[in-house]
């Protein structure tokens, strides 16, 4: 098994993890109503707690400890895909975001149930369950919102429109991505990518919404590689600044 | 939790001319007796209107009080201090969401409540129009304001009205993990290096006359609500709570080596009661009448959360042709 590969799968999704839930955490005490305020804490809990544990996962193969890794690496040494840092913007964006993203990840988590990785193949047995609840939740916005007033079905389209290429981002190669496949460590950004496909079609067609056809957009990539928006830094400056006053503390 | 330190006014009793005497000596005598009064029971008009301003303000101070702390969950240093914050302020919303329900039990609307608070007609706890300067600062009012609000309510979990009480005793047990978690931050912040324990002393200076504002008014001067202790709405004298907090939470700030900032602060070994500087009531009255550092910035937050959020709220009220079963 190339360790160098495995490390890049778990440094991506950990990232992704972690700065999604820091978003979503963003939402507290700010949410529509009182439910959504709950329901979006609840998913930056899970969130952050899986990006936990896959950053426990990767200091057993040799790299730093959790905070370390997620509390004082720069922008440039981070690779979560561009969607996840992209600022909450509006209720309409953050549930777009939601749903393209849980729908991809939720779906990545089921791949990797039979991942040749034996102690992801368990971790994902166990964050399958906790996935449910979170595309239950995105579907059933999609499904209310996608098909109530025009405001929200024009807000929902054009934050689609905008979130696509980005979300396309999720599914950014790794120069390694044979060997992960080739290993069975996960059957790779292409199949996950088919799949996500249909299962967002079948969704937003049963709204008022409609998905523009995926290939002629341009995906948003770099994220994979470093490469981020302006956004990201100063999430990280702020997610840093009680840890970094004293990195050898305890807090 | 937040609740607790509510302000009742001075009260018009005017109302109780008009009740039916029989009816009003039966309730009284279920309350005398123990007894719960429930959603569909009769009760006079200013018990109604004094326990929706109870729960009401409670609930506010819920929600308002997510914002101070909330502000420092981006910022939790490490995993485990980011994800326990994460679900104690959650907790919080949880209980505006379960004290909303009880006060809509006595016939106003969420919606109606959430409006009066935003024009300023309801009030919160005077507490959170203070500001978090530093991580300490979160880490106080974890633990002490939080522990402040436990002496409230579990004082008002024992009431006469049955949706409160349940309402309080669910947020109590939640609450009593709160004071771990804020107990154990303070301790890190207390063993750690000097830089750390100078910053949870600064928080403590800056917390502690709000903290003791947090109970209301000393008895000397607060308004007669003899009727409202009768009744169980009001189950305690501001005083009595400050100094029950006090005899518990004294004793544990010195045993962490901090000091409080008041040289009269010490207990009376024959009353058994703390002795302590006269809080500025004025300062108090100021505060909760809209003056204080953060009240515009607080109501501002909330008003632009509601703001942005109304056509969500719209679009959930929209007919739909058909009812969707979620998926998945």
């Amino acid at each position: 098994m190339n360790n160098e590969a495995l490390k890049e799968l778990l440094y991506k999704m950990a990232d992704d993890l972690l700065i999604l839930g820091h978003r979503n955490s963003e939402w507290t005490g700010l949410g529509p109503l009182l439910e959504e305020d709950i329901a979006f804490s609840s998913m930056a809990q899970d969130k952050i707690g899986q990006s936990y544990a896959l950053y426990q996962m990767l200091q057993t193969i040799g790299e730093q400890e959790p905070d370390t890794a997620a509390f004082t690496r720069t922008a440039n040494q981070f690779h979560n895909c561009q969607l996840v840092e992209l600022p909450n913007g509006e209720y309409d964006f953050s549930l777009i975001r939601h749903f393209l993203f849980d729908t991809a990840d939720a779906l990545r988590w089921q791949m990797l149930a039979q991942s040749a990785y034996e102690p992801l193949a368990q971790l994902a047995r166990k964050i399958r369950g906790e996935l449910r609840y979170h595309t239950l939740h995105a579907n059933t916005w999609i499904q209310q919102l996608g098909t109530a007033t025009d405001e929200s079905i024009s807000r929902l389209q054009t934050s689609l429109a905008y979130a696509l290429p980005f979300a396309l981002g999720i599914f950014e190669e790794s120069p390694y991505e044979n060997d992960v496949i080739s290993s069975g460590i996960f059957g790779g950004e292409q199949e996950l990518k088919i799949k996500w496909i249909k299962k967002i079609d079948e969704i937003i067609s049963q709204t008022q919404l409609q998905l523009p056809p995926i290939p002629t957009l341009s995906p948003v990539y770099g994220g994979r590689i470093g490469k981020h928006t302006g956004h990201l830094q100063p999430l990280l400056n702020e997610m840093s600044e009680v840890f970094r006053i004293d990195p050898s503390a305890e807090w | 939790m937040y609740g607790g330190g509510n302000t009742f006014e001075g009260i018009k009793t005017d109302s109780l001319a008009s009740e039916d005497p029989v009816q009003m000596a039966a309730f009284e005598a279920r309350i005398a007796r123990g007894e719960k009064i429930e959603p569909t029971d009769w009760m006079p008009q200013l018990y109604r209107k004094q326990l929706i301003r109870m729960i009401e303000q409670h609930a506010h101070s819920e929600i308002i009080g997510a914002l101070p702390e909330g502000t420092w969950i981006t910022r939790a240093p490490g995993f485990k201090r980011k994800m326990a914050l994460m679900a104690k302020v959650q907790d919080e919303v949880g209980h505006a969401q379960l004290l909303y329900s009880a006060a809509e039990t006595l016939g106003k609307p969420r919606e109606q409540m959430i409006d009066d608070l935003i024009n300023g007609k309801s009030k919160y706890s005077n507490v959170f129009n203070y500001p978090t300067f530093t991580w300490a600062d979160c880490c106080f009012i974890s633990w002490l304001v939080d522990a402040g609000a436990i002496v409230n309510q579990l004082a008002n979990a024992k009431g006469s009205y049955g949706p409160y009480c349940r309402a309080l005793d669910r947020i109590c047990a939640e609450e009593s993990f709160h004071l771990k978690y804020g107990h154990h931050c303070v301790i890190y912040l207390a063993s750690g290096t000097q830089n750390q324990r100078d910053l949870f002393q600064e928080a403590l200076n800056r917390w502690w006359p709000p903290m003791m504002h947090f109970f209301g008014p000393s008895d000397k001067i607060s308004a007669h609500t003899e009727i409202l202790m009768r009744w169980k709405v009001k189950m305690g004298t501001n005083d009595d709570m400050r100094n029950q907090f006090l005899d518990m939470y004294v004793p544990k700030i010195w045993e962490l080596g901090f000091t409080i900032p008041d040289p009269l602060l010490k207990k009376n070994p024959e009353t058994g009661t703390w002795e302590y500087t006269e809080p500025d009531w004025e300062e108090f009255k100021r505060v909760i009448n809209g003056d204080g550092p953060c009240n515009k910035e607080r109501l501002q937050v909330r008003r632009i959360a509601e703001e942005r959020g109304r056509w969500v709220r719209e679009a959930l009220k929209a007919p739909q042709d058909k009812y969707v079963m979620p998926l998945a």
